[in-house]
């Protein structure tokens, strides 16, 4: 039993290594969701496996707990990145942000010129 | 002696189980790091998900053999077949809408199908708005 635990534990590990990769490169927030659920459900395999290996049933309301509330992320994230502009996984360079930040600065001048109702109005009315 | 044996061949049995259920995981692992795009990382983070949990928690109730364990990881495995098609319900829901989802990988793409269908049907162009109109 014991040569098997070991072997199942080494398995789980590289499992979660690789999840864990996966999150730290992928090039979407929804790649790295999946990725977080493989890591879950890796962790609930090994609280098993530790459970089985010393015969404890002390530690089985936490494989509850994690299946009940395992999805809660992935999904509250799949409604927020729903919603997200395309390009959005891409960091952006410093002459983007100095270029995007004078257009703004100049949309917020030219509504404040138009209608002279000042800079409150018009500029953030863009997304409804 | 014949306790003694069927204890074995119980622990044999989880041993399987649990090798099983790590494998599938590994899997996983696998998968997800190296397949190309969303839905075929979503596909083999299914494995583990159901089938490779159910075969962990079967070698463990192989292994405890008491009742009450037992039905607490029969209501493990309930939980996790009705949130886990949830969770990737809405994963593969929000990835097709932001174009996360490669058109030339896949074999069969129906839902494009059926949305041009339907938007077709109600006299909407292909940016959904109706025929002649401009969006700005």
């Amino acid at each position: 039993m014991t040569a098997v635990v070991l072997v199942c534990a080494v398995l789980l590990a590289a499992a979660a290594i690789l999840a864990v990769v996966r999150a730290e490169r992928g090039p979407s927030m929804l790649d790295r969701t999946v990725a977080l659920d493989v890591l879950t459900t890796t962790l609930v395999a090994f609280v098993g496996l530790e459970a089985a290996w010393s015969r404890r049933t002390d530690t089985i309301p936490v494989l509850v707990a994690l299946s009940l509330v395992g999805f809660v992320g992935s999904v509250t994230i799949a409604r927020f990145a729903s919603r997200e502009p395309p390009g959005e996984g891409r960091v952006r360079t410093r002459e983007e942000i100095a270029r995007d930040e004078a257009a703004r600065e100049e949309a917020v001048r030219a509504a404040g010129g138009l209608d002279g109702t000042g800079p409150a109005d018009g500029v953030d009315g863009g997304r409804g | 002696m014949g306790v003694v044996s069927w204890s074995a061949v119980a622990d044999v049995l989880a041993a399987l189980c649990l090798l099983g259920g790590a494998l599938l995981a590994f899997a996983a692992g696998v998968g997800v790091v190296r397949f190309p795009d969303l839905l075929a990382r979503m596909h083999s983070a299914t494995k583990p998900q159901v089938l490779g949990l159910v075969l962990v928690l079967i070698g463990l109730a192989l292994r405890l053999r008491s009742g009450p364990a037992l039905w607490m990881l029969v209501l493990v495995a309930v939980f996790q077949m009705l949130t886990s098609p949830v969770a990737a319900h809405m994963v593969g829901r929000a990835g097709y809408r932001t174009g996360k989802v490669r058109q030339e990988l896949l074999v069969v793409d129906e839902l494009t199908a059926d949305q041009d269908a339907a938007r077709r049907a109600a006299g909407l162009d292909a940016d959904g708005d109706p025929h002649g109109a401009h969006r700005s």
